[in-house]
Formats: C-alpha cells, structure tokens, sequence
C-alpha cells in the first residue's frame, strides 16, 4: 500500500511491547485508510488487533511509530485526533438505567456537542437505524441488537471521519451481524467514513474491502480482498488466511 | 479547540447524567438517606443521655447531641456519595465504558474534574434531602446556616470524591474494593470530629486524639459544622482546601498511569 498525505487513517511503523522483555504485540504495523474506505483487521485471537486497536484509539500510549487521524497526530495533537474519531467498543458502554435518548444525549456531551445540535444528530441517527420508537426505552430492556445499534449511533453523533469497530458483532445472532456489517459500509459509500473493522470472523469481509491479515503483532499480508485472492490463487478468504496463518487460524474462524 | 463552550457543554452532560443515575438507582437513592437518619434518629437518641457535650466553638450554648452530629452525619453523606461515585468509576472500567469516556476529545483532568463535580452536584441533593427531614424533626439550624454551608460541601465533596478517585485508580477488581471502603470510610468516620469532639477522645485516649487530628475527613466536619453556624474556620478550610487539591492531582496522574 503506497502511503498517501490524504488518508483519514495513517498507521506507520508501529511497534508496541507490553513489558520491555516482552514479545512485541506489534512489530513494525503500517496501513492507512482512505476516505470512505472499509478496512478489515483481521487475525486470531492474540494476533494484536486489540493493541492495534487501542493505540489508534488512543487508550495506550505510542512506543514507537507514528499514528495520524486526519492529518493529526495522536501523539502531538491527541484531541484534535480523537474529535475525529468514533468507537464501537466489543462491551457495550450504554449505561443501562437511563433511556436511549438520555444515554445519546450525555454522549453528545461528551463530544461537546451543542444542545441544539445534538438534538438534531440524535434524530438523524436515530431514524437511521431505526431506533426513533426506543428512545425513551431504558437499554436495559433493549436485546442486543438494539444495544449495538445506540452503541453505533452514539460513535457517530459528532460525525467522525473514521469509524472504529472493535469485534462488534461479537455476540449477535447471524441476521443482526449482517445488518451491522452493512450498515458499517453503507456508512463508507454514502458518508465517505473511513472504517477499521477488527474482527476474526472473515465473513464479515465483502470482497472490495481492503485487509490487513495480522498474525503474531506482524501484518503477514495487506492489500484489497479480491486482489489477494487472485494473487495467492485461493477460492475465499478463509482459504487464504489458512494459507499464511495456518492451523491456528482455521479452529478459530466463524464463517455463516 | 474546544472552547469555554466546549467544556460547559461536557460539563453539565456529566454532572445530568450523574443526577439521572442516581434518581433511578432508588436503592442507592434511599440508602443515601436511611444511613444518616438511622445514626441521627436511633444511635444519637441512645447516646444522647450518656453523652453531654459542653458549650463548645462554633455553639453559643449547650445543645443536644443530634445538634452535635448533624454536621458530622452531613460529612458522612458526602463521604459515602464520593466512595459510591470511585465504586461507579471501578464498575465503568471493569465493564468498559471507561474507555468511552477517555476516547473522549477533552483533557482527562476535565473529564475527572466533572465527574467530581457531578459527584457534589448529587451529594449536595443528598444532604439537603437530610437536612430537609432533620428540620422537620425539630433539629433546626440558623436560616442563613442552610445557604452559608454550601462552599463548604461542596469543597469537601471534592476532597472526598478525589479520594475516593484516588482509591478507585488503584483499584483493579470490584471485589477489592468492599475491603477497601472498611479500611477507609469506617477509621475516617470514627477517627474523627463526627460523633464525639476531639477533646473528649483525647480524654480517653491521646494516641486516638492525635489519629483525629491528622484525619482530613475531621476537618471536613468542622469546616460544615462552623460554616452551619456561620463561622469561618481557617484552619478546617485549608486543610480541606490543600487536601483536595493533592488528592485530585495524585488521582489525575494515578488515573493515567493506569
């Protein structure tokens, strides 16, 4: 992937080691994320795409490498990174006591929203997803699929220009899984969000998104999905992570 | 940038949201009250005729010993307000909406300093709720006393919230932290000013006098208990004073290191 000054994701040379004596989580990751793009973090469990994941996020703090938002350095100029970023964490962090709409109104805060127009955002995204007749229902009583949709609503109240999305489907059944992964590329094609998708479940990959197969803190392959498997002559993707990850990713993986 | 706006805007979101969480934890809600009113009501009534309390700064004349603990009880709201608030904050990372929080694009001292904030907003409902009832039950204070208190609660909601925040850092499971609360609320309640006056605990023992005094949680009491009746006490006010700001810068550095 050839580096470009206008990606809304900029990871380079990333390494991070948990203890100084440790193996490195990550060694040496690099990848970038045009606007609009769909880009797919994939591995088995233990394959670094957490630590990935919460160094962009900006929940660990850089050892070595350089990590830019928009054109803002996470390291240099953190809130302005972060104002331009939203998160769907793996755990839910709605607070189960309040309403949906209260729960996206103090998240709305938490951006600095102003009133009115968090108002207006809360709307929009509500609508969208199709959760406008919950609004005043308490999460607790919501099922999952609901929970993730707020989850989702709440991470683009403030209209990032990336999209973090961290094993969000964990947990959901088949069609719920679906929905999400749609509407995580709907949100590329009609909003222009860059979206990092980590997961390890390869069916949630369509074949135009670009991939980043980590294995053991290493990106062992990077590039669009069908031009990897044309490449590497195999059938899916599943075969082809087979091929470089072998057997530990083939008792992992979830294909519907 | 954000702007004065900016932080405003977070500010209040916080301190509404602290507020709605405790209206609809109705237990948390109750026992808020039940807990000083039990020592108020029951505990004070049976050492009331044991214990005589001589005339005594900030009181012009002899007073019944529910007068006594008020403020102590008031100081005690508020120290299990600022526990329950870092036992919330122990939840929050145990089950992952921390880090919504941190992601968020405001420096992490303004965000602590909100939630604690929020956690005085809430305290200062709790107390005057207290207040409320012990009025109704003849324990009165002066007029002026119920407006003229407020710094005070709220300057030591802040000291006991950064504590609390302190702890909360340095806590890693949620089960640590009942161990916690008994080495900290309990010795900080009866270790100080609250129930008995110092000089009487010095009576019965110096060693427990001298604990008393170096006990922040006391000066928190007298701080309430002279401003109630409209007194200053520079002392009691800048321990609290000092005291909350060093909790509050050790618990923003213990909070990002961790």
């Amino acid at each position: 992937m050839t580096k470009s000054s206008s990606a809304v994701l900029n990871v380079s040379n990333l390494t991070y080691r948990y203890r100084a004596d440790d193996r490195a989580a990550l060694d040496g990751v690099s990848l970038e994320i045009d606007s609009g793009g769909f880009h797919a973090l994939l591995g088995p469990n233990g394959a670094g795409k957490t630590t990935l994941f919460s160094l962009v996020a900006g929940l660990r703090r850089l050892q070595k490498g350089v990590i830019a938002i928009a054109g803002s350095d996470i390291k240099e100029n953190n809130l302005s990174a972060l104002s331009k970023m939203g998160v769907v964490f793996q755990q839910s962090a709605l607070d189960l006591d309040l309403t949906v709409e209260q729960n996206l109104n103090y998240f709305a805060a938490l951006n600095c929203l102003e009133p009115k127009r968090a108002k207006v955002r809360i709307e929009e995204e509500l609508s969208r997803l199709e959760l406008s007749k919950k609004r005043k229902e308490r999460v607790r009583v919501l099922n999952g699929g609901h929970r993730r949709r707020v989850e989702i609503a709440r991470a683009l109240l403030h209209d990032p220009q990336l999209l973090l999305f961290d094993e969000a489907t964990v947990g959901l059944d088949v069609t719920t899984r679906q929905q999400i992964v749609d509407y995580a590329h709907y949100l590329c094609d009609e909003k222009q969000i860059a979206v990092l998708w980590a997961t390890h479940l390869v069916d949630e990959v369509f074949p135009g998104d670009d991939v980043s197969l980590l294995d053991y803190g290493r990106i062992v392959d990077q590039g669009s999905c069908h031009l990897l498997l044309s490449e590497r002559g195999a059938k899916n993707l599943k075969q082809l992570f087979s091929q470089l990850v072998g057997r530990r990713y083939n008792e992992e993986a979830v294909v519907l | 940038m954000i702007g004065w706006a900016g932080y405003w805007i977070l500010f209040r979101g916080v301190v509404v949201r602290e507020c709605l969480r405790f209206l609809q934890q109705r237990g948390r809600f109750f026992a808020a009250l039940v807990r000083p009113l039990m020592w108020l009501f029951v505990f004070a009534a049976g050492f009331r005729a044991a214990l005589g309390v001589s005339i005594i700064e900030p009181y012009e004349t002899y007073i019944t010993y529910e007068t006594y603990i008020l403020p102590g009880l008031v100081a005690m709201v508020q120290l299990f307000n600022g526990m329950q608030s870092s036992l919330s904050m122990v939840v929050d990372r145990e089950l992952g909406s921390m880090r919504v929080l941190m992601v968020s694009p405001v420096p992490r001292w303004f965000l602590l300093f909100s939630k604690l904030l929020a956690g005085a907003v809430v305290s200062l409902l709790q107390v005057y709720l207290f207040l409320a009832i012990a009025w109704l039950f003849d324990i009165a204070l002066p007029a002026w006393g119920y407006l003229i208190i407020l710094p005070s609660l709220i300057l030591s909601s802040i000291m006991l919230g950064s504590l609390g925040m302190l702890l909360s850092s340095a806590i890693k499971q949620l089960e640590n932290f009942a161990g916690i609360m008994n080495f900290v609320i309990f010795p900080m309640f009866f270790l100080s000013s609250a129930l008995y006056p110092i000089w009487k605990i010095g009576e019965a023992s110096p060693l427990l006098e001298k604990l008393c005094i170096l006990n922040p949680f006391t000066y928190a009491v007298e701080f309430i208990r002279f401003s109630l009746y409209l007194k200053f006490d520079l002392t009691a006010s800048g321990v609290v004073l000092f005291c909350s700001v060093i909790f509050f810068t050790i618990a923003v550095y213990a909070f990002k290191r961790s």
